[in-house]
């Protein structure tokens, strides 16, 4: 027994190394092809840069301009620069927020996280329960109304979504504020958790209503096998009903894969905040991103795909470890 | 006393054909047996004869899409959808086919403790009497159901239902993949069970482990019974034997000749109109492709054959 259970944990180790080696190659690549897609954008960097004023710049202080931020410099060079900075732990400093790049990312990132985290949270408890309630009453109305629903929503597109909230709750019914994640013209020591919590639940709401879906569908699907399955015959046979039933066998059962599938979503989670916090205005770390590629900010988007795909990759490799630690099945196969 | 009494049990499956029509397809048909109280009866038949459906028809668990007609009564009572509910895992058990039958994500030793009527440290002290019986290993408990080869699956699916205190077990072939020493101490346990008062229904198409213990012989064909026999009644050249298909069976077995039966049992989609056997009997007349005999008692046993004596 014991020895078992060291094989599977040098087996974990194993898959946690690979993990790494593959993050890392994965980061080379992103780093290349982002840089190769920047460097031949048709965004000049120094008019973005210098935005409105343009017309009281003077070709010197361009050329100055230029040279400060080596933008004349052949790609290549510029590329080894950024990237050796880079490996000392240096992303460079962001053109339009004349910060670094792992400040503005840091913060944020952090007023996106309770963004991601909420609606992660709402849309995992809420698609996980009505995932569980479909299948329960299979074919019965309760079903038909959630599968529906998920369908309707999973061809949604999370801006359109947005706006639809925007207009009902902030702009006809006014009990949300239109924009902003903060009171516009509060000075930011004034601004309370509640003013910052009242900002964050449309965005948070768009995020989480466009989320329930796949989790929604996919519980239903997984129960519906479960419930179908030899061992809950059994357990039937047994004298197992309702409750006990559902508990024992249908819960651990479909839990698994839910939370795994939660934790592979991160990818499209990141993809609706840049979404969402566009058409809310909200300032997280999908509108720098989008910032960032309008006016050519070539070190804050290089930063922000790296720290995307890290975080997308994290949200695998813990899915990748939950399975492996819990699922029995999965302790015994050592494959990637 | 019969603790359980099948009549005339029939079972249909309603299929989809094509977009507007719903086909049927009955797979079990008039099917009788009793089993007493302290009795072992064995429910012979090959694959596909409908022996797990009359199990899982018994266990009032049968597929949405199955339509089930006839009667089930137990102790005398009629075993209606409530009833059984009601007795399931209490008075019934049932010793399922495979290892699918248990839940992949909990170790055995606490899903047999699940079966127990006893909770608690006495349904774990029964657990381990049952392991060490069926010679599974203390650490078998801990193993998930994956872990289990062929053989132990069988003896934890046997020890369920041994560990239920059911007065009426069925056991849905619990042998396959044992061993001839584990298939008889399997078999032994269950005689004892009956001894002690139980009434077990053995399924098995294994007819000479079969007749090691068994009281007496059901015998299923295309989801009927052609004879129902006392075990002591396969004997010799089998001339004590009613129906022509168990005579083969009897002279089919390695000690009796070796005579294979040539053709093959008979799909619900195409049974034949007379009797089910007809295309592979040896006796056949004409009534015998254009009528189904009924099933009739015949010296102390019963039968299905227009000329059976
Ligand atoms: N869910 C089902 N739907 C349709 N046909 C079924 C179903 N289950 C069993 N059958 C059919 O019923 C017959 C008897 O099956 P079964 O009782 O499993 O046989 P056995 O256990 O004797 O091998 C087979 O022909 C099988 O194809
Ligand atoms: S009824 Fe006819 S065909 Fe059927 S078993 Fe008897 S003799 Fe054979
Ligand atoms: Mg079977």
């Amino acid at each position: 027994m014991r020895s078992r259970d060291n094989h599977s944990l040098l087996r974990l180790m194993k898959a946690l190394l690979w993990k790494a080696l593959r993050l890392a190659s994965l980061l080379a690549a992103i780093s290349i092809v982002s840089f190769i897609l920047v460097s031949n954008s048709p965004v000049d960097p120094v008019q973005a840069y210098i935005g409105a004023d343009m017309l009281v710049v003077s070709h010197e202080q361009r050329e100055l301009i230029a040279s400060y931020w080596g933008l004349d410099d052949p790609p290549a060079e510029q590329f080894f620069r950024w990237g050796s900075a880079l490996l000392h732990g240096d992303m460079g400093v962001s053109m339009i927020y004349q910060q670094p790049v792992t400040e503005v990312i840091g913060e944020r990132f952090v007023s996106s996280l309770s963004l991601m985290a909420v609606s992660w949270l709402l849309s995992g408890i809420i698609g996980f329960t009505a995932g569980v309630l479909a299948a329960m009453n299979k074919g019965r109305w309760l079903d038909r109304i959630i599968k529906w629903y998920c369908y309707a929503l999973a061809s949604t597109p999370t801006f359109w979504m947005g706006l639809v909230l925007l207009i009902v709750f902030a702009v006809w019914l006014g009990w949300f504020p239109v924009a902003l994640g903060v009171p516009a013209g509060k000075l930011a020591e004034d601004v309370s958790l509640l003013d910052r919590l009242r900002h964050m639940i449309l965005p948070a709401l768009t995020l989480s209503i466009v989320g329930i879906s796949s989790i929604a569908l996919h519980t239903r699907q997984k129960l519906i096998d479960v419930l179908e399955s030899d061992y809950v015959w059994f357990a039937k046979a047994r004298g197992e009903k309702g409750f006990t039933l559902f508990f024992r066998h249908g819960l651990r059962n479909i839990a698994l894969p839910a939370l795994t599938l939660q934790f592979t979503s991160f990818g499209e989670l990141f993809g609706g905040a840049v979404l969402a916090e566009q058409v809310f205005s909200y300032p997280g770390l999908g509108q720098a991103t989008v910032e960032a590629g309008l006016r050519g900010d070539v070190p804050l988007l290089l930063g922000i795909v790296l720290f995307t795909a890290i975080f997308v990759f994290a949200g695998n490799a813990i899915a990748d470890v939950l399975y492996r630690t819990v699922d029995p099945r999965m302790k015994e196969r050592g494959t990637l | 006393m019969a603790l359980l009494e099948v009549e005339g049990l029939t079972v249909a499956f309603r299929r989809q054909a094509g977009l507007f029509r719903q086909r049927t397809m009955e797979v079990i048909h008039g099917l009788e047996l009793t089993v007493d109280a302290g009795q072992v009866v064995a429910v012979v038949g090959s694959s596909g004869s409908g022996k797990s459906l009359l199990a899982h028809a018994i266990m009032g668990l049968l597929p949405d899409n199955a339509h089930c007609s006839g009667s089930i009564r137990y102790d005398g009572t009629l075993l209606d959808a409530a009833r059984v509910s009601e007795l399931r895992g209490k008075e019934i058990a049932i010793v399922p086919q495979s290892v699918t039958y248990l839940d992949p994500l909990i170790r055995v030793g606490k899903q047999v403790r699940h079966a127990a009527s006893a909770g608690g440290g006495e349904g774990e002290r029964l657990q381990k009497q049952v392991f060490a019986r069926n010679g599974l290993a203390e650490e078998t408990a801990r193993m998930y159901p994956h872990e289990l080869s062929g053989g132990m699956a069988r003896r934890v699916l046997a020890s369920t239902a041994i560990i239920s205190g059911a007065k009426l077990i069925v056991a849905d072939e619990p042998t396959p993949g044992l061993n001839e020493a584990a298939a008889l101490e399997t078999a032994r346990q269950f005689r004892e069970l009956a001894d002690a008062g139980c009434a077990v229904l053995f399924i098995t198409h294994d007819i000479q482990l079969a007749l090691s213990f068994a009281d007496r012989i059901v015998v299923l064909y295309a989801g009927t019974v052609m004879e129902n026999a006392a075990a002591a009644d396969f004997a010799g050249d089998g001339e004590r034997l009613r129906h022509p298909y168990t005579k083969a069976l009897w002279q089919a077995l390695p000690g009796n000749g070796f005579k294979p039966l040539g053709g093959s049992q008979p799909h619900p989609d195409m049974l034949p109109p007379g009797c089910l056997f007809a295309p592979r009997c040896c006796h056949a007349s004409e009534d015998c492709t254009s009528q189904r005999p009924e099933f009739m008692p015949l010296r102390d046993g019963a039968v299905r054959c227009f000329h059976a004596s």
